[in-house]
């Protein structure tokens, strides 16, 4: 998955460096090198094409402004991303004007832990799926989370950021990017769970 | 400190446990929970295989108009500092 890895890969000091002095060609390697993730990431929490597209330059207008406040204690990647959290919970709270995203709610009791579908899956759901298929499943899935969820599980494991990473970004403590990931991976299994359980398996035949 | 955990303490340890971040104590009750409770069994199996096919989502790559006009404006912001600057 050399996408995920780049940001460990190379050292990126000189690229900041050159980029901080006016570089444009070491800023375009830059852009050009998380361009996709960011794109990506700002289409999930916003699930908008036009929206991901307005996050995704203010993104990289705003990094190049502030590239001079960059102190380098964290990876480039990482404050890019929480610029690009920011601006796209932005747009989701400008869509609901009337009802604001609340960015940290009190811990809850886990009380929406039930798992209602225990099933085992099939050995291989890849399989049964063409890309297009698998692709849609799993995008879809990630679409139905409330966005408190939908955007900490993003930013774990999709983007793979660590906790103190994903708490940092989004602002909330780590019990609470604890807590919600918790509910978002179940929640995601049961969705799951419906596409790609052992055909022919009772429900039950595992009690 | 033998007794079973109960599904509900199991189940509020399943990220930590999936991300390895409990204390060995903590690891062996999970494990020990799990060898007899196949629920939990497949419920971690099947949150572990959630994870993994989120992880190997390759990113698409950007429409090609979208990439073009964010260059454009990357540009554009790199020749009005210039600019400024002189």
């Amino acid at each position: 998955m050399p996408a995920t890895t780049e940001a460990g890969v190379f050292d990126e000091s000189g690229l900041l460096a050159k980029a901080r002095d006016g570089d444009a060609a070491a800023f375009n390697e830059l852009v050009n090198r998380y361009s996709r993730k960011i794109y990506r990431l700002a289409k999930h929490i916003t699930q908008n094409d036009t929206d991901a597209e307005d996050v995704l330059q203010e993104t990289f207008m705003k990094s190049y402004e502030h590239l001079g406040d960059f102190q380098g204690q964290s990876k480039f990647y990482t404050w890019i991303v929480r610029i690009a959290v920011n601006e796209s919970l932005m747009k989701l709270r400008k869509r609901k004007s009337d009802r604001t995203v609340p960015l940290d709610e009190p811990l809850d009791t886990g009380e929406d832990t039930v798992v209602r579908e225990i099933a085992v899956w099939d050995e291989n759901p890849e399989q049964q799926y063409s890309r297009e298929e698998m692709a849609k499943i799993l995008d879809e899935s990630v679409e139905s989370l409330k966005p408190s969820f939908r955007t900490v599980f993003v930013l774990r494991d999709i983007e793979e950021l660590s906790t103190e990473e994903t708490a940092q970004a989004l602002g909330i403590s780590v019990p609470a990017v604890k807590s919600r990931l918790l509910r978002a991976r179940l929640q995601l299994r049961e969705k799951l769970t419906r596409f790609f359980r052992r055909k022919g398996d009772d429900v039950f035949a595992y009690l | 400190m033998t007794s079973l955990l109960t599904c509900k303490e199991f189940l509020q340890e399943l990220t930590d446990y999936l991300d390895s971040t409990v204390d060995a104590e903590l690891r062996r009750k999970l494990e020990a929970h799990i060898n007899e409770c196949p629920n939990c069994f497949v419920i971690l199996d099947t949150t572990q295989r959630t994870i993994k096919v989120y992880k190997g989502m390759q990113a698409q790559e950007i429409p090609e108009e979208v990439h073009i006009r964010l260059m454009k404006a990357v540009e554009r912001k790199i020749a009005a500092r210039k600019t400024a600057a002189q």
